[in-house]
């Protein structure tokens, strides 16, 4: 699975340059409209995988234009915690609003309820994730990968959803990588084509579950460029993520997760210079 | 067919295939036995309106019972995946009757059985000016439920082995279930499924041959029937290799089919185009795999 087989095309051994355009919420029309100053609210979610008690009371609010980092240990529940935000998984206690709306369930006589699929399908609309292996789709090419939603989900002439999806690869550096199947580009264009992916349907906010995590050293920073630049334009961002460079540079906040809980929030300053926590003390000096 | 041949590896398939008959026709005693040589000349190279009809017939049932069961075997496959027990439960029941009972069984049983019970009496249908029998309606009726058991397993397995992370992300993009499937899954599952579906058709063309039991003249029961009365009475000899012979000519044809489909669906695979595929020599006569070969789910 790790290294490109012979023969594959690949990206220059050495890092690669990126330019990342910085007009790139241009290319989707500019910051999706506010429908909510508060775009995420998490109340008290709690999630089991069996007998496993994953989220143990997690609560988490974030606003319009905010970017939060969640660390913690792995199997501290932040990766899991995202994958609630768009009902990936579902919770067994607990409420997440997205743009002021009930995800994944509808409140029937004070109980929850799982929405229809139709309805689930419609709100992930608004939810752009990036994960940690792309999951690109391999028989599409870039380009294909990120007109798909656009046309098959939102209906989109297909001359349109090419401007589109030229305009948003370009700003990411591979423009001239359209035509290219997944197979054939690196790690780290493979992650930007993620997302452009997800922005290419115009999401309110993001997600990102440790988009750099399987990326070899020297593809990171071209990932995290197109990230920050996201973050600059004003996307509302939740990125699950150990790269402290990235959230000293863009967080406006940081979550630290242990055993299901959220154990200290704070700005980034606070985290860096006067972590309150032992175990957040313990966790950064491992990682710093 | 004598398999007495040492390490036929070695020989070369069509020297083994002649040593072999050699072989055979060596070792057999003195017989009153009359070969009539052009009975398998004149069947092979100048097939008459019944062959060439019943080699019709042959590859039109395989291709219409395939189709049918591909259908099935793709709802087969998400009916047993469902969410919902009844489907679930309908689906088992469907592919435990047909993969549990025998073919044989199942064409009498619906032709004969529907038949005489007056359940369904297989009146001939008429299709574009043409008049369908029952017993051709019966027998691809009974070969595409069969195969669509089969075929459940096999598009079943094609679905579980794409990457989890494609549905997520697919439905992360508002795709619903039905949309995923469409549109990210079952493209992807289609390369995994092809090369199993090319044996299923490779032996669907062959097992049609059953349909003699309900005398469908297809190719096999033409050669039968040949043997039994006409010019060519009790050849069976020289009729059954003809026979052979033309099922020989519809199988590697298909495997020539099979093998460019494999090429084709091979993009956006790693190693493809250049190492991915099968070579036409090793479709047909087996061999080696290319080294390393990739297969299952993209994405690295």
């Amino acid at each position: 699975m790790a290294g490109a087989p012979k023969g594959l095309h690949r990206a220059a051994g050495v890092a690669e340059m990126v330019k990342v355009g910085d007009d790139l919420l241009a290319a989707i029309g500019g910051l999706p409209a506010a429908t909510s100053p508060l775009v995420v609210e998490a109340e008290g979610i709690h999630k089991w995988f069996g007998r496993q008690h994953a989220l143990k009371g997690v609560s988490l609010t974030v606003r319009r234009q905010e970017v939060v980092v969640v660390i913690g240990p792995s199997g501290s529940g932040k990766t899991t915690f995202i994958r609630c935000v768009n009902h990936l998984e579902k919770i067994e206690e607990g409420r997440i609003k997205v743009n002021g709306h009930l995800i994944g369930y509808q409140e029937v006589d004070g109980r929850l309820k799982e929405d229809r699929e139709k309805n689930i399908a419609l709100q992930r609309r608004e939810i752009g994730m990036v994960f940690q292996r792309f999951n690109l789709f391999p028989h599409k090419t870039a380009l294909e990968n990120v007109t798909e939603a656009p046309i098959q989900v939102r209906g989109i002439r297909e001359d349109e959803a090419k401007a589109l999806g030229m305009a948003i690869l370009a700003r990411v550096g591979l423009a001239h990588r359209a035509d290219a199947y997944p197979v054939q580009l690196s790690g780290g264009q493979q992650q930007r084509v993620a997302i452009a992916r997800a922005l290419a349907m115009k999401p309110a906010l993001m997600l990102f579950d440790e988009p750099t995590s399987a990326l070899d050293p020297e593809m990171i920073g071209e990932v995290l460029e197109v990230m920050k630049e996201l973050a600059r334009e004003g996307m509302t961002m939740i990125v699950v993520s150990h790269e402290m460079g990235f959230a000293r540079e863009v967080a406006d906040r940081m979550v630290m997760m242990d055993d299901g809980r959220i154990l200290e929030e704070g700005t980034p300053e606070h985290f860096f210079e006067n972590p309150q926590q032992e175990r957040t003390q313990a966790f950064l000096s491992k990682i710093l | 067919m004598g398999r007495a041949v040492p390490s036929s590896r070695v020989l070369r398939p069509a020297s083994a295939l002649a040593g072999g008959l050699a072989l055979v026709l060596a070792g057999c005693g003195p017989s009153s036995y009359q070969y009539n040589w052009n009975i398998l000349l004149d069947s092979v190279i100048r097939p008459d309106g019944q062959i060439l009809s019943g080699i019709w017939l042959t590859l039109s049932i395989s291709i219409v019972s395939q189709i049918i069961g591909i259908v099935l075997g793709v709802f087969g496959a998400l009916g047993k995946m469902s969410r919902i027990a009844p489907i679930r439960w309908i689906a088992n029941v469907y592919i435990w009757f047909f993969r549990g009972t025998p073919l044989l069984v199942q064409i009498t049983f619906i032709f004969f059985g529907l038949g005489v019970t007056r359940i369904y009496q297989w009146p001939p249908i008429n299709l574009l000016g043409v008049s369908i029998p029952g017993s051709i309606q019966a027998g691809i009726f009974a070969l595409g439920l069969n195969e669509g058991a089969y075929m459940s397993e096999i598009v079943r397995a094609g679905i579980l082995s794409i990457d989890p992370g494609q549905l997520e992300a697919a439905k992360s993009l508002g795709m619903t279930y039905g949309k995923a499937m469409r549109r990210i899954i079952l493209p992807q599952a289609a390369r995994v499924i092809v090369p199993p579906l090319g044996n299923e058709f490779n032996n669907m063309l062959k097992t049609t041959s059953l349909l003699v039991i309900i005398s469908v003249p297809e190719l096999y029961v033409t050669f039968s029937r040949k043997n039994a009365s006409g010019p060519t009475v009790f050849h069976p000899f020289e009729l059954f290799l003809a026979a052979a012979v033309w099922y020989l000519v519809l199988t590697t044809i298909w495997g020539v089919i099979q093998a460019y489909i494999e090429r084709r669906l091979a993009k956006g695979v790693a190693g493809t185009p250049a190492t991915g595929g099968v070579s036409l020599r090793e479709r047909l006569f087996g061999g080696r795999r290319p080294e390393g070969a990739p297969q299952g789910s993209g994405g690295r």
